[in-house]
């Protein structure tokens, strides 16, 4: 049958390493960072701030490290998606108005960031940003023109650099499925909106907006998803002063080496995108863009 | 009306949007020519041949002139080792998935079958995931498979299973597959089935049909597909940082490796001849599309 191998290999490599990574995450990590496997909850316990390590001496107490670890990340993916959208929205709508024989070249101008490699980008950033980077070369290079004092600003290692970073790392995501969909839209629709007297505000809120949802949707799965299990762009930006939750299972499986903790860690981040993307899509719909884009 | 018309506000955010883009990439390129061997700040381009001299941290002469760091890469040992790795690694996985992409693909849009709806569900798991629950989920798969059978067989230090290039490969064909089966399977919807039927009706059997008429028309969708597996192999760092082992380091990896110590303008060269690269291979396309629109 035709499906067979790749039936096999969604099964083999996708669904036997989740229910794999599901068992491990209510085992018990042995002294060698290996794995007993029984059912206990105590890792889970532990992600929401159950705590038997405690200052105080008392035998349990709340410690919300990872709660708050876990919210950073939600929290910090929501705002890459927001600056995405609207950096990538005006663009795609430039891309898609102008003339048919020059689209192409215009998208392709995307591709090249987007194909030049992911960790090398990153690096980009790190000596953009750094106190002696380019930014700061840039800034204090006009002060000393102007004749003003400059001390160079901390800008690496902090979590505007990892927003940065993200926004950076993920805006071809954004415009692909955006541009797609504003590029079905008919021009005769702008110009009923137009004979029929709309602002073009009105025209904008009315018509394109909406049709161009399927395309934002599209995007906002693209980004959001992959913002959320990211760890080179906060390690390398944030240094150790921003860590998400990608941050803490890969740790748990390089350094800390509990991979039960790890697993659980990696079965919450899976709910958790999953919740969000269920009620999103729910709400406006599954992309058709997600794939062509 | 005119169509083409672009408020100011959408053209500033361009201009923007599209500097936003690219100055990393030419800050990348710019740095891959520093004399400076600590790659902090901009020391200025190498602009003498001869012997390499050093005054303090910075080079100022080379048997290169200024593409110094481009000579010192290309005898670095571990980056060709990395880049052939990479290669063969997108080469292998891309010829697998796009096979097996494109048969799924076949049996979802034309046949009926039990587990269909399971199979079309399954397809869209590693883009609903993060991809580093994927990685170590594939981790922890190969970790136990490679435990159980290095204990059944009892075998003992090299003979003993790990990670490397195999493991690498087949994790690659796995997050590949459902992107190429996604994209050919878009391409089969709009296609017109009736030149099919025709080579039915005139007698051709189905493989003959298959290999005449429908393959030839669903080739630009197997390529896009094929070209997406590719691009996604060559970038991929999160599941490869899980699945590899000693002798399977990729690009990615090996760069994320240096950035964590020293950094020399290498890494700048590197990231320059990967630019070009990409470069070259985004405006043969564009060339080869507009090539395809003038016949």
């Amino acid at each position: 049958m035709l499906v067979s191998p790749t039936l096999v290999i969604m099964i083999g490599l996708l669904i036997i390493p989740l229910l794999l990574t599901m068992i491990i995450s209510f085992g018990r990590r042995d002294p060698d960072g290996g794995v007993i496997y029984t059912f206990t909850l105590a890792n889970y316990a532990r992600l929401m701030g159950y705590s038997t390590n405690c200052d105080t001496g008392a035998a349990t107490c709340f410690d919300p490290l990872y709660i708050q670890i876990l919210w950073k990340s939600v929290t910090l993916a929501f705002q890459t998606t927001f600056f995405v959208i609207m950096l990538a929205y005006p663009l795609s709508y430039f891309i898609a108005r102008s003339r048919p024989e020059r689209r192409n070249m215009f998208l392709m101008m995307v591709l090249v960031p987007l194909w030049t490699n992911f960790v090398i980008r990153v690096y980009a950033w790190m000596m953009i940003l750094r106190t002696q980077g380019v930014i700061n070369g840039f800034v204090g290079w006009l002060a000393g023109l102007l004749g003003l004092p400059f001390t160079p600003i901390e800008m690496l290692y902090t979590p505007g650099a990892v927003l940065v970073g993200m926004v950076y790392e993920f805006l071809p995501f954004m415009i692909l499925p955006i541009y797609t969909s504003l590029e079905k839209i008919d021009n005769s629709l702008y110009e009923a909106a137009a004979d029929l007297g709309a602002h073009p505000i009105h025209t904008f809120l009315r018509v394109t907006l909406p049709l161009s949802m399927p395309g934002v949707v599209a995007g906002t799965i693209l980004v959001f998803i992959p913002v959320m299990g990211t760890f080179i762009v906060s390690d390398l930006l944030g240094g150790q002063k921003v860590i998400l939750v990608g941050n803490l299972i890969q740790r748990q499986f390089l350094d800390a080496r509990d991979p039960t903790f790890g697993s659980a860690a990696s079965l919450v981040l899976m709910v958790m995108t999953l919740i969000v993307t269920y009620f999103y899509t729910k709400k406006f719909g599954f992309g058709e863009e997600i794939v062509i884009g | 009306m005119n169509p083409h018309k672009r408020s100011l506000y959408i053209r500033v955010m361009t201009v923007l949007v599209y500097s936003f883009l690219y100055l990393p990439i030419f800050v990348l390129i710019i740095y891959s020519f520093n004399a400076s061997k600590t790659n902090i700040m901009f020391e200025g381009v190498i602009t003498r041949f001869g012997p390499v001299q050093m005054e303090g941290s910075n080079v100022v002469q080379s048997p290169c002139g200024p593409f110094h760091w481009f000579c010192e890469l290309a005898k670095n040992r571990e980056v060709r080792n990395a880049a052939s790795n990479t290669l063969s690694i997108a080469l292998i996985s891309t010829a697998f998935s796009t096979t097996i992409g494109t048969l799924a693909a076949l049996a979802l849009t034309r046949y009926k079958f039990k587990l269909k709806s399971f199979s079309e569900l399954s397809l869209y798991i590693p883009i609903v995931i993060p991809e580093i629950v994927m990685g170590i989920g594939i981790l922890i798969f190969f970790s136990q498979v490679f435990t159980l059978i290095n204990g059944v067989f009892g075998l003992q230090g090299d003979d003993r299973l790990g990670l490397g290039l195999f493991t690498v490969i087949v994790s690659h064909i796995a997050f590949s597959v459902p992107f190429v089966t996604l994209v050919v399977r878009a391409r089969l919807q709009g296609m017109d089935q009736s030149f099919e039927e025709a080579a039915m009706d005139l007698g051709a059997n189905e493989l003959v049909t298959f290999w005449r008429v429908t393959l030839p028309m669903l080739l630009p969708g197997v390529l896009s597909g094929a070209l997406m597996a590719f691009t996604l192999s060559l970038d991929d760092f999160v599941i490869t940082f899980f699945t590899n082992g000693p002798g399977s380091t990729t690009l990615p990896i090996y760069v994320f490796g240096l950035l964590r110590r020293i950094i020399t303008p290498q890494v700048n060269a590197l990231s320059t001849i990967w630019i070009m690269v990409v470069l070259f291979a985004v405006i043969s396309i564009q060339w080869l599309q507009n090539r395809d629109k003038k016949n």
